[in-house]
């Protein structure tokens, strides 16, 4: 295990090569541009593991429970995406206030691994990352080479808002849980609160004169009525149909029970072949086949399904609560946007109808390596506050991971109803974690070459099933691969 | 004064062989160095496990499918878009008819306005033309399905990207599309180069513009024809085609890895999965092939050189 220089090979093989030779060799090589090999090598070559400089600890008192050095200096980078930076800024200014002494060092990028990719690489990361984005570093990874500091001591402490209340117990359910990976440690706080299901325009839906089906005889009665109207009954983003899952994993769920997403995201064998989940994709095949899904959607991107989504052509999309902003500027005034629980099989179901999918985004994380991580963990313990809380929700129009901080500001009309549809799923939320565990077999196995395939019609729901759990066997056989499983 | 003369001329080869040294051949005897380890791309830990990536390779059916694509790419490409340029520099500088009081070779009525017209997309940014196809490919409100709506072809509405049998020829069309001016140009500057009393002493006798543009234009044009092979290749497996896959493509990679090519999944292992070790191990092996590209080039096309 040693570090990456100390082992590289000194001899770089041209000593003892004859000038002419070497010229032309390395003219060969010219011909030869394979970029993404040199930037690769590029990252590994740092030094050793910087470990030995860390922040002495500061001491605890009620106002600094952590015990942060207050003369230490943080660093936190964050992603600069959908949320912009400036709710960060704000909870760094609240950090800056609380120990005056300290120096924070505040970026926002959204190149998170071409920036810190080599940073670990040379043990000196920095306290906070903000670790999201399509630049996200895999957190499987990080975990298993034990880049991460474990939360627990952030959970366990006093919250900003009440100091007889632990932070853990003012987060929203499933966000310590998801922060696991294979023990009691929390590697990850997740700040962001994601609620998934089925997107639709309440406007839309009052004009066919319908309610939000809870069968699946109902959904494709509403559909059909759509389609006499010219308008599809679905849209999804074709082109990364991993965005099926949103409605089509928690509708397995209601279906079949947690066990079977359970048992899914175990990697069990067979697991996909459970009643529960052939009725599930015989029931969105049945939309493809009775032409309920928008004409071209295949061939569509997640802007493009929402785009044509949002101007009416199509009635329901499965997607997350960042649609709101994300297609801010093709949704219409009036569209009165609206998000539901995914629609059952039919009473049989084994979970009421209003279990749907919620969980963290935004996933930041404390680098074990990192000089000052009671800072980085300070920082966080601020952000979880209510008031910062409340600060993000109304600038971003987001829930976060703190559980309330929705009182006393105006929401919007997507958010209000994510709110509502948490409130009736109660306890039954469920969140399945292929995504964040198999980011590979998640997506571009499951979604574009099972679902995606399967919704183009060129797969039956049998044949999906078939396929997709052969892709599941293969990732429990990877040797390559870290596997989890469900506390 | 011959070891001094060598002296000399090691004395300015010296500094661009170090830098060559430094940032291409040593990054290369890195990554295959790399290709023996377990290194994830996000720690510095990491163990030798020697064959093992190379034997997992050769197992991965992905592996073998986006080698597949790429050599479809190499191959193919080049003799596409090469043929094109071919023909539309040929038009341009020679293929015109004769007009009354005008030189005796001429290009085609208007050919100054398409030579321009054709260098256009190489002012683009690969990733600006990928995405305005990404657009012009849409099935729903696309240009292209909208052109075929508008002669009225109304059932025929392919999903282009999204139908895994077209997808890879979709994106194929868009780096023919965004290179062949740039050859066209080349060709034609090749071509400006070959003397005229070789064109004339062949029209007199007799020969039509296919004859001339064997016989003559594409013999004398041989060796830019070549490097523009290579060139082409090149580009066919490298940079260029990952940028049209990645930004197009569903998932990126599919329809069911329809479109994936080595670049990508070298990508794809090393930032998305951390399994960098295993991504060089790609990388080595894209290297092979491209070497292997380069020297099939080079053999097959060595003719020998016209003086003129």
């Amino acid at each position: 295990m040693g570090s990456t220089s100390a082992r590289n090979p000194e001899n770089n093989g041209s000593a003892g090569v004859g000038r002419r030779d070497l010229i032309k060799r390395s003219a060969a090589l010219g011909l030869i541009s394979v970029p993404a090999m040199s930037f690769l090598s590029a990252c590994a070559s740092g030094g050793g593991s910087g470990n030995g400089d860390k922040a002495k600890a500061g001491k605890k008192t009620s106002k600094n429970p952590l015990g942060v050095n207050d003369t230490a200096q943080m660093e936190f980078v964050l992603f600069d995406g959908g949320f912009g930076k400036e709710y960060a800024e704000d909870a760094v200014k609240v950090y800056e206030k609380n120990l005056p002494r300290a120096k924070v060092k505040f970026s926002a990028t959204q190149k998170i691994q071409s920036t810190l990719q080599p940073r670990f690489n040379q043990g000196t990361p920095p306290d906070l990352i903000d670790n999201s984005g399509a630049e996200q570093m895999d957190m499987g990874v990080l975990v298993g080479k034990n880049q991460l500091a474990d939360l627990t001591p952030l959970l366990d402490a006093p919250s900003v808002d009440d100091p007889a209340k632990k932070v853990r117990d003012t987060l929203r359910p499933g966000i310590v849980e998801m922060g696991q990976f294979d023990g009691e440690q929390v590697w990850i706080l997740y700040y962001a609160y994601t609620v998934y299901g089925v997107w639709y325009s309440q406007k839309a839906l009052d004009s066919l004169d319908e309610q939000y089906p809870q069968t699946w005889d109902q959904m494709l009665a509403v559909c059909a009525k759509a389609k006499k109207k010219g308008m599809a009954g679905w849209t999804y983003a074709g082109k990364y149909p991993y965005y099926l899952p949103f409605s089509l994993y928690p509708m397995i769920g209601k279906v079949g029970g947690v066990e079977v997403l359970d048992a899914i995201d175990n990697l069990e064998p067979n697991a996909w072949k459970h009643p529960a989940v052939k009725a599930c994709f015989e029931a969105y095949y049945e939309l493809y086949k009775k032409g309920y899904v928008l004409k071209g959607t295949p061939g569509l991107d997640h802007i493009q399904s929402q785009t044509a989504w949002a101007k009416g052509k199509a009635l329901f999309l499965p997607n997350g609560s960042w649609v709101e902003n994300e297609s801010a500027n093709v949704i219409p005034q009036d569209f009165d946007l609206a998000v539901a629980a995914p629609t059952g099989i039919d009473s049989s179901d084994k979970m009421p109808f209003g279990t749907i999918w919620a969980s963290g985004g935004e996933p930041f994380i404390v680098p074990s390596k990192a000089k000052n991580t009671e800072g980085g963990m300070e920082q966080l313990r601020i952000m979880l506050s209510e008031a910062s809380s409340k600060n993000f929700t109304s600038k971003v129009k987001s829930l976060t991971a703190y559980n309330g901080g929705t009182e006393g500001i105006t929401l919007t009309p997507g958010l209000k109803s994510g709110v509502a549809a948490l409130d009736k799923a109660g306890e039954n939320v469920v969140n399945p974690r292929l995504q964040d565990w198999y980011a590979q077999l998640q997506k571009e196995k499951i979604g574009v070459s099972g679902l995606g395939e399967m919704m183009a019609g060129r797969l039956t729901p049998a044949e999906a099933v078939k396929k997709i759990q052969g892709f599941a066997d293969e990732t429990a056989k990877d040797p390559s691969i870290k596997r989890y499983k469900h506390q | 004064m011959q070891h001094g003369k060598y002296r000399f001329i090691a004395g300015f080869l010296a500094v661009p062989l170090g830098l060559y040294a430094l940032f291409v051949v040593w990054p290369f005897i890195q990554s295959i160095y790399y290709s023996f380890t377990d290194w994830t791309g996000l720690s510095p830990d990491f163990k030798m496990v020697g064959f093992d990536n190379y034997s997992r390779m050769l197992d991965d059916d992905i592996f073998w499918k986006s080698l597949q694509h790429s050599l479809l790419f190499a191959l193919l490409l080049p003799l596409v878009t090469l043929g094109f340029a071919l023909f539309l520099a040929f038009m341009i500088n020679v293929g015109g008819r004769r007009r009354k009081g005008g030189p005796v070779i001429t290009g085609v009525r208007g050919s100054s306005f398409y030579k321009i017209v054709y260098f256009f997309p190489q002012v683009l940014s690969i990733a600006i033309v990928a995405l305005l196809f990404a657009f012009a490919y849409n099935p729903d409100s696309g240009a292209v399905n909208s052109v075929l709506r508008g002669i009225g072809l109304d059932s025929v509405q392919p999903l282009w990207l999204g139908d895994p049998n077209l997808a890879l020829w979709a994106v194929m069309a868009v780096l023919v599309w965004s290179t062949v001016g740039f050859f066209v140009v080349l060709f034609s500057a090749g071509m400006a180069s070959i003397p005229a009393d070789l064109y004339e002493a062949a029209l007199l006798d007799g020969a039509d513009r296919a004859t001339t543009f064997f016989r003559i234009t594409l013999p004398l044009l041989w060796d830019t024809v070549q490097s523009g092979w290579v060139y082409m290749g090149i580009l066919a497996l490298g940079a260029e085609s990952f940028a049209v896959v990645q930004i197009m493509t569903t998932g990126p990679g599919g329809p069911d890895y329809s479109t994936t090519v080595m670049v990508l999944y070298v990508y794809q292992k090393a930032f998305r999965d951390g399994q960098a070790a295993y991504a060089t191990t790609i990388g080595v092996a894209l290297l092979i092939v491209t070497l292997a590209f380069a020297a099939l080039v080079m053999r097959v096309g060595r003719r020998e050189r016209l003086e003129f």
